[in-house]
């Protein structure tokens, strides 16, 4: 694994002719986590989907950028709000699926100990449909540390889960993904405060930046900073922050 | 065990009625036989339409192998190529616009009277479903799957072999039991136009000697070979159907 980048993106993106985001200037520091908020439909996933290098229908019109002016998308892993899993498959073949699309050795011996740190070990050689929906997203998870890239994004992966599975998967994918440059879009301001090294707001009006709260992350879910935090997120996402 | 009990009411009650529309309308034999001499008459002719069931099974089983292989083989060249979707996608339709039975008399005059005519019969009746279901499930790949693929890096035939083919198979699936079904009416058109054995050859002889009841005796064992054959591949398929319910 390459040290992890610090990625700058700017530019102006449209689909169709109608302008998604204007003049958009965002930077995700090296080794930290990003957090970015918003309504449905400004772009956060168009964003991340050009880091990644997939297809967003929209055209883009700008540069990606890092500090170490290696192209991102060879060193992306990428996890999104479905799990993803092949139903065909068992978790650990899950688990090293991108090692067997490349038509690589499967390295079984990895993908016991990330099963492991993720405790999905006795469930190994289930089918995903086996398996709880926290279950699955921690599949995931290993699946996506398996691909041992420095540039992780996460297209609201906790989205779908309970309250406290959600929680308790914000605490391992934290612990587990230290040291890479992560790109968390969500639509929760409670992720992004517990999470969020840095954190932006993205709207119709463009990028708004907001300072985390004190304290490291993963920060406590009762955290009274976190939760003002929380709230003051709420506030700008409502559109009256100024009110 | 419970599930086989309906259709073996189903059955009792068609029988039932067949009998009563005899005892009502007082017809002819030859015209239609009741279920008792149909039944008589399959019990005695059994090694008769034994010996016919036998070739016919053999062209629907050949038909079914040659059929499938060509149109799974179709669907993943028109899958990975767009070049061969452009051209050939246009002439599988005009294909299917064709009456494919009015082709039977041609397929025989140059295949002969033998099993090569049958089998070419069955296999362009199942060509087109085979290849058609598994060419839109090969084409169906959820978007997230090819998403997760190219973050990957995965190679464009790892995609094929890993991803498409297994979301595919459901769909693959349905095609074959479609084919276990239109595999036997093929080969008894094609015993129809040209042949000197198999069932559909039995039904015809037996329906110009004003034979019915053997006519009835083997049009019902084609029905029931036709079952069987569905059951069974039914059953192979049922394993990649269920994956189907946990695809997302």
């Amino acid at each position: 694994m390459t040290d992890a980048p610090t990625i700058t993106i700017t530019g102006t993106a449209q689909i169709d002719g109608v302008p998604l985001f204007t003049d958009l200037d965002l930077s995700l520091p090296a080794g930290g986590w990003t957090c970015l908020l918003g309504p449905s439909g400004v772009g956060k996933t168009t964003l991340l989907r050009l880091i990644a290098g997939l297809d967003t229908g929209a055209a883009f019109d700008g540069t990606i950028t890092t500090s170490d002016a290696q192209p991102p998308p060879p060193r992306v892993a990428y996890m999104a709000q479905e799990d993803l899993l092949m139903p065909w498959a068992s978790v650990a073949q899950n688990v090293n699926f991108g090692a067997k699309l490349r038509g690589e050795v499967l390295d079984t011996a990895r993908v016991d100990d990330l099963l492991d740190r993720v405790g999905l070990t006795e469930h190994a050689q289930k089918k995903p449909h086996e398996l709880s929906g926290g279950q699955r997203q921690r599949a995931a998870l290993a699946r996506t540390l398996m691909e041992d890239k420095s540039i992780i994004l996460l297209d609201e992966p906790f989205s779908a889960l309970d309250a406290r599975t959600r929680a308790d998967m914000q605490d391992l994918a934290y612990k587990l993904l230290t040291g890479k440059t992560v790109f968390l879009v969500t639509h929760d301001p409670a992720e992004a405060a517990r999470l969020g090294h840095a954190i932006h707001v993205m709207s119709a009006d463009g990028i708004q930046s907001v300072a985390p709260p004190d304290g490291p992350a993963p920060r406590g879910v009762d955290d009274i900073n976190t939760l003002k935090a929380q709230g003051a997120l709420m506030q700008l996402l409502r559109g009256d922050a100024h009110a | 065990m419970r599930k086989f009990i309906p259709p073996f009411i189903a059955a009792g009650f068609a029988i039932a009625l067949w009998q009563s529309i005899i005892i009502m309308t007082d017809v002819p034999r030859f015209i239609l036989p009741s279920p008792a001499t149909v039944a008589e008459t399959w019990w005695k002719s059994r090694a008769l339409i034994a010996e016919h069931t036998l070739v016919t099974l053999i062209e629907i089983l050949v038909g079914l192998a040659v059929g499938v292989s060509f149109g799974i083989l179709t669907a993943l060249s028109l899958a990975s190529s767009q070049t061969a979707r452009v051209l050939m996608q246009p002439i599988l339709v005009f294909t299917q616009a064709l009456p494919v039975f009015a082709l039977a008399p041609i397929l025989t005059l140059w295949l002969g009277f033998g099993l090569g005519s049958k089998v070419a019969m069955s296999v362009l009746i199942i060509y087109f479903p085979v290849t058609s279901a598994f060419f839109d499930g090969l084409m169906r790949t959820p978007q997230g799957y090819l998403d997760l693929a190219k973050t990957m890096q995965a190679r464009p035939r790892s995609v094929l072999w890993h991803i498409r083919v297994p979301a595919a198979l459901p769909s693959l699936a349905s095609g074959l039991r479609l084919s276990a079904v239109y595999a036997p009416i093929g080969a008894v058109i094609g015993e129809w136009v040209g042949a000197s054995q198999g069932l559909g050859y039995l039904m015809l002889l037996a329906n110009g000697r004003a034979k019915t009841d053997l006519m009835f005796a083997a049009l019902f064992t084609l029905g029931i070979l036709s079952v069987v054959l569905f059951l069974i591949v039914k059953r192979l398929t049922e394993r990649w159907s269920d994956r189907s319910r946990s695809l997302i």
